[in-house]
């Protein structure tokens, strides 16, 4: 429980006079996403930065320190009866929600219950002139200025040094049930979009291994009578199997030492003719496969799907790991990263090698 | 940032009309006048011209002759923005999207909707309808507002708490730059790589650039949707049982408080049924499943009946919960009919100051001799005081405004914000002062100036020039002192 931003701010703005870079670390447990991290640059640590600065669990808002751990953060939520409704991956015990947000990962609830990004309502920046900003604020509401903390999910930590983040948290459901069945990849996908255009209480819905799992959770009644409707076993150890496919634990993850892509594309499109493993997460929207590929030759199969594709783990990450950006967006991109970090001291060339 | 257009007005309507439809270059004053203003008519303001273009390839060619040549533009929709975001720029061209205003597509599996940007916000859940599905948020605009300026201003409605505003409910956008090029950001997938550009665009006030298209996504329709009215003898004890609620672990649909004068002034107006002694008054609407909207219209019920509430009724039909919503519906037009003018405010507070955020206001309306009248998204803590006004009595507008920038203050003072969803535009400029500091209001200068480094769109809305904010806050300080001390003589 520390407060060491200004320490934060001190060592942003010697980098910036001696002409250094440096690369972002939380927990270090997300360090296999991205490019490889430059060689050249220094540590900047925020995993000593930690602690809840706010929480009023009838405002359904909590504000906390950037290097906090997930696992502290849900174990006061807990206590009130209440979660992290984006289901943030555990990479193991020292998992911040600085980087979670930075990378903006979310678990399987993430179609219905809204992603990190969704659910974020303010941070504090360091930016590259060593500023310490804040945006948005402590409210469900609020359009004052750009949405610059939302901006920051998925950038990396390319645009400065996340240090403080309010988000909304949510009432953990009062029942949970999941349903497993036996289903082909080609039926899966429209089986799974159909439940969901069902107004059920639907929070999951994966496919791994010819079986199609779905998740209920809200009001015991409404769980109830929806599981007795829908076709399916009951799994008894249910909350333990959203855990490992949350933490990225499950099987399918585990069992291989091959690339691991992520396509996010349309959750009814065909799926990519190319042989390997899959797995079908958030009905259909979020596909993991596994495989030696090149991103060149992924990148043509998500736009068929109506998306992108990164290559998440493994495989070569010296070159680009992240679907390719058109001109006019790279520009943008670039200008932004700019605007935030005039000499590129953050973390360079960990999204893509032009930023 | 905008220097003077290098291109006279004569010249540029006969660029235009070289490759957009003649009559929709409107350049006479009488045609552009229903243009000078939006929602917010208090600021107006006449353009250069009027252009409505009907393909993106002309708003393309409109925004790289204005690039070029330095002048100012400011797309509109249809118009019903509540903080001048759409108040024409004099030297510039108001790009009107009202031609794009198709549906282009409903897929009902995969639950999305492509739009033009001039699409109405209620005509997608009426399309949508067919397949059992609605398009989430629902400002109180909506039978008029269109899409596009709803991404601009990242439009919220009464069902913000549970199914979120606008960025919430976005796959992807198109956007022509201000340099001409057109853009997709997002795509059919739920996470984009890269920075969040479509998170940033959101409620970009028309700053970034223009939309051309947008894909939202659809829900199916609740099979259920019930609401509990209640009223209590105070503010406070509605502030609690709003507390009770989300303590009890329900998010509702809808949670609506109203205060006294919005009571008696939406009954009056819509016959609703409203107790009119109470001096507040909750709206909870409980949607989902028919099960878990019995489970939680109970448990609702009892948790107001013990924190104190002086009435309860439950709709028992959907016309009855019609007329329940109707009174907070009408609540804008109902105080209109009891006064010549009134001034919608915009501020977000956490809802534990809620009693004391208005208890402050009464005493305010007491200070500048104005009545207030509020109603509040008490779900997500988003207030809509009225100040109610007559613009023919001199210097009472100005009254008006100064109350309203005080509230505002008072807002940010609790830990809120200056809007929760009307934007910031012309209206509330000087009060990003307030909330921002000069390094934090210059970032998103700098973010502007990377999606429009020449600042031809919109110039003047959203984020005010520093020297302006310097002077801002020296007289906030001198007007609080002044206030401070006017309070303390009448008490």
């Amino acid at each position: 429980m520390a407060d060491i931003s200004q320490q934060l701010q001190e060592q942003v703005l010697q980098a910036r006079a001696g002409g250094e870079k440096l690369n972002i670390v939380g927990g270090n447990t997300k360090a296999f996403i991205g490019r490889e991290p430059s060689a050249e640059a220094g540590t900047l640590n925020v995993g000593e930065h930690t602690g809840i600065v706010d929480y009023h669990p009838v405002e359904l808002v909590m504000t906390v320190r950037a290097g906090t751990p997930l696992a502290d953060i849900e174990a006061v939520l807990a206590e009130q009866g209440q979660a992290l409704h984006f289901e943030p991956p555990h990479f193991g015990p020292e998992s911040t929600i600085g980087g979670t947000l930075a990378c903006n990962l979310s678990g399987p609830a993430r179609p219905w219950t809204g992603s990190v990004r969704d659910q974020v309502l303010g941070i504090r920046l360091i930016n590259g002139k060593g500023e310490h900003l804040r945006f948005g604020g402590e409210v469900m509401k609020n359009v004052a200025g750009y949405d610059v903390s939302r901006l920051q999910a998925g950038a990396l930590g390319t645009l400065g040094l996340i240090t403080e983040i309010s988000l909304k948290v949510m009432p953990s459901p009062a029942a949970s049930m999941t349903l497993v069945q036996e289903m082909g990849i080609d039926e899966v996908l429209h089986y799974m979009n159909s439940r969901s255009a069902e107004p059920k209480p639907i929070t999951a819905a994966c496919w791994v291994d010819g079986k199609v799992y779905l998740r209920l959770s809200g009001a015991k009644t409404a769980v109830e009578a929806t599981a007795e409707k829908w076709s399916g076993e009951v799994v008894e150890a249910g909350a333990d199997f959203w855990r490992s496919v949350q933490d990225m634990q499950h099987d399918f993850f585990t069992r291989s030492d091959e690339a691991l892509w992520r396509f996010s594309v349309n959750s009814t499109a065909v799926n990519p003719a190319i042989e390997g493993d899959w797995f079908i997460d958030w009905a259909g929207s979020q596909r993991w496969f596994r495989g030696a590929s090149q991103l060149s030759d992924m990148e043509p199969l998500a736009r068929a799907a109506g998306g992108q594709v990164s290559l998440f783990r493994g495989g070569d990450r010296s070159g680009e790991v992240m679907h390719g950006q058109p001109d006019a967006l790279k520009a943008i991109q670039q200008r932004v990263k700019n605007s935030f970090d005039p000499d590129g001291i953050f973390n360079p060339g960990r999204l893509y090698s032009w930023l | 940032m905008t220097t003077k257009p290098t291109i006279s007005k004569a010249e540029l309507a006969e660029k235009l009309r070289g490759f957009v439809d003649a009559n929709f270059v409107i350049t006479d004053d009488e045609t552009m006048k229903p243009y000078e203003c939006d929602g917010m008519s208090m600021y107006c303001e006449m353009p250069l011209l009027v252009v409505l273009p009907e393909t993106v390839t002309q708003v393309q060619r409109i925004m790289r002759i204005c690039h070029q040549h330095g002048v100012p533009v400011v797309a509109r929709g249809a118009g019903t923005g509540l903080s001048a975001g759409a108040m024409p720029n004099k030297e510039g061209v108001v790009l009107s999207l009202a031609k794009f205003n198709r549906i282009l597509n409903i897929d009902p599996l995969a639950r999305t909707a492509s739009l033009q940007p001039g699409v109405r916000n209620l005509a997608i859940s009426e399309e949508a309808a067919q397949y059992g599905l609605y398009y989430g948020p629902d400002p109180s605009s909506q039978i008029a507002c269109t899409i596009g300026g709803n991404v601009a201003e990242n439009s919220g409605g009464v069902h913000c708490l549970k199914y979120g505003l606008t960025v919430h409910n976005l796959l992807s956008v198109e956007i022509v730059t201000a340099e001409g090029d057109v853009v997709t950001v997002g795509s059919d997938g739920l996470d984009s790589c890269g920075m969040d550009l479509l998170a940033l665009l959101t409620g970009s006030e028309g700053l970034l650039g223009v939309v051309t298209e947008v894909k939202v996504k659809l829900l199916p329709k609740p099979e259920v949707a019930q609401v509990v009215m209640a009223g209590f003898d105070s503010v406070q004890m509605a502030g609690d049982a709003v507390g009770g609620i989300i303590s009890h672990g329900i998010i509702p649909g809808g949670l609506e408080m109203m205060d006294g004068y919005a009571i008696v002034a939406a009954d009056d107006f819509a016959g609703a049924g409203y107790p009119r002694e109470a001096k507040a008054l909750l709206l909870c609407e409980v949607d989902g499943t028919e099960e878990e909207v019995h489970e939680h219209i109970a448990e609702a019920e009892e948790v107001f009946r013990k924190l104190g509430a002086t009435s309860v009724r439950t709709s028992q039909s959907e016309e009855e919960r019609a007329l329940l919503w109707l009174g907070r519906k009408s609540a804008f037009p109902a105080v209109g009919r009891i006064s010549p003018d009134y001034y919608c405010m915009d501020g977000t507070i956490p809802r534990r100051h809620i009693a004391y955020v208005l208890s402050e206001m009464d005493k305010m309306s007491e200070v500048f001799g104005l009545r207030v009248a509020n109603v509040f998204h008490a779900g997500d803590g988003n207030l809509h005081p009225l100040i109610l006004f007559d613009a023919n009595v001199p210097g009472e507008f100005e009254r008006t405004e100064a109350f309203g920038a005080a509230i505002l203050k008072m807002c940010v003072d609790v830990g809120g914000c200056i809007t929760g969803e009307h934007g910031v535009g012309v209206e509330k400029i000087r009060q990003m002062a307030i909330q921002f500091n000069d390094e934090e209001l210059q970032q998103f200068h700098d973010v502007k100036a990377a999606f429009d480094p020449t600042g031809i769109l919109n110039p003047g809305k959203a984020v005010p020039a520093l020297k302006f904010c310097q002077e801002y806050r020296s007289l906030e300080y001198k007007q609080h002192k002044h206030e401070h001390t006017e309070a303390a003589q009448h008490g």
